[in-house]
């Protein structure tokens, strides 16, 4: 059976994209948050995994208001970035895994997540710039994908219980697909950070940091919390943390941290990374 | 049933949703228009005749024209189209937020490099005093 090697959540700021095509990882402004990616990229060469299931949120790229669905998994050959209207360069297409794909597609639909395929699909900022960070140098990442999408644009939104469950049903569907693939789970955004309104530039450290320990500790804690009050809590665009959620959720047993970056500020973005892995 | 809006406590924000999803449907639908760099171009060149394509009110088209992303969004704007908007103008992120605040460029940058916009006396409507949010302990000390 598949395993899951690990799980990696991080920030998907767009300036990062421009911070990467200018080369500024040394800048003063952004060497707080680039550095906190070698731990994770020294793990990354020793887990080696063959495939990133990549749970993140579309900003307008390839979802729009037209047709606008709660949980959207890609199955795909090849996922292509393109335009986004922000400027950030586009990046090379990635390899798709249509074996995974269908997997998770059949398991939560078995489950009972009425979710929607997409065998087309267009991956933004929220999916490349996780992978760019992971994998440097602006190559295709040595890895297949299966992009899986999550409406936290449209209220309403899912609810962190419901998108903790989503996440403990990817695990299952990984975890019982016949393939010696070794899986990484990615889930993209946050943390804490308000773009819009009088109240933009909200941030929330104290919850952050009690929200990166509750993903080993209690990785459930945050499914307390009702969408109203995380936009109290973390901002209007803060609950993008819902895909840190599932990304967690996906692994079932006991975890151990491998490594956490929190840097304020990137733009408008408390950014957050953490890596874990299953703990032996 | 009319839609129940707990979030409408949260000050200085706008929750997208239902009600402002179809009220903005066209202006949003504009906005994604700015993906191709010809319709960039068009826009620049006749910003009035370019929105009058969409079937929008003249509250959002004037939103758009006057650049006030609290009328856009009041309008039924979405922040993650309308920054097709603001980069068509070669505004970034940080910039078109402040631009909301009633902050300055530079003061919001500070603000931002100083740990943001503070939690406590942000959260709720109640704690709002003299109708203006807090920014944080070190911009307010200045």
């Amino acid at each position: 059976m598949a395993k899951i090697v690990g799980c990696i959540t991080t920030t998907h700021v767009p300036s990062i994209g421009g911070a990467i095509a200018k080369n500024l990882q040394h800048d003063p402004y952004w060497s707080p948050f680039f550095d906190g990616f070698t731990p994770v990229h020294a793990w990354l060469k020793k887990v080696k995994p063959d495939v990133a299931v990549v749970i993140y949120n579309d900003h307008g790229l390839n979802f729009f208001l037209d047709k606008m669905p709660t949980f959207a998994v890609g199955a795909a050959a090849q996922y292509r970035h393109a335009d986004e209207g922000w400027g950030i360069p586009i990046v090379p297409p990635f390899k798709g895994d249509l074996d995974l794909s269908w997997q998770i597609i059949n398991t939560l639909v078995e489950k009972e997540f009425d979710i929607v395929t997409c065998q087309e699909m267009l991956v933004d900022h929220a999916f490349t710039i996780p992978m760019s960070l992971l994998y440097p140098g602006g190559e295709s990442p040595p890895l297949r994908t299966v992009p899986i999408c999550v409406n936290t644009v449209q209220f309403p939104i899912p609810s962190a219980r419901r998108c903790y469950k989503l996440g403990e049903a990817i695990g299952s569907a990984i975890e019982s697909w016949d393939s010696d693939a070794r899986v990484v789970v990615l889930g993209t955004g946050g943390l804490s950070h308000q773009l819009d309104g009088e109240r933009a530039g909200f941030m929330n450290k104290p919850f952050d940091l009690q929200f990166i320990d509750s993903l080993i500790s209690q990785p459930d804690w945050a499914t307390q919390y009702s969408s109203t009050e995380l936009v109290e809590l973390v901002g209007s665009q803060g609950v993008e943390l819902l895909n840190w959620l599932a990304a967690r959720a996906t692994m079932s047993g006991k975890v151990r941290k491998v490594h956490s970056n929190y840097h304020i500020p990137i733009s408008n973005t408390a950014s957050g990374l953490m890596a874990i892995e299953p703990a032996h | 049933m009319a839609l129940e809006k707990p979030y409408k406590d949260v000050p200085g924000t706008t929750v997208f949703d239902a009600e402002l999803a179809r009220k903005g449907y066209h202006l949003n639908q504009f906005c994604m228009s700015l993906m191709k760099a010809e319709n960039r171009e068009k826009f620049k060149a006749d910003q009035r005749g370019y929105l009058d394509q969409w079937p929008m009110s003249e509250e959002q088209k004037q939103g758009v024209l006057t650049r006030d992303y609290n009328r856009m969004i009041a309008a039924g704007g979405n922040i993650y189209f309308l920054s097709k908007i603001f980069s068509s103008d070669g505004q970034s992120f940080e910039q078109a937020a402040s631009s909301m605040t009633g902050m300055s460029a530079p003061e919001y940058r500070q603000m931002m490099l100083t740990g943001g916009r503070t939690v406590e006396g942000n959260r709720y409507l109640s704690e709002i005093k003299g109708g203006k949010l807090k920014t944080n302990a070190i911009v307010e000390k200045k």
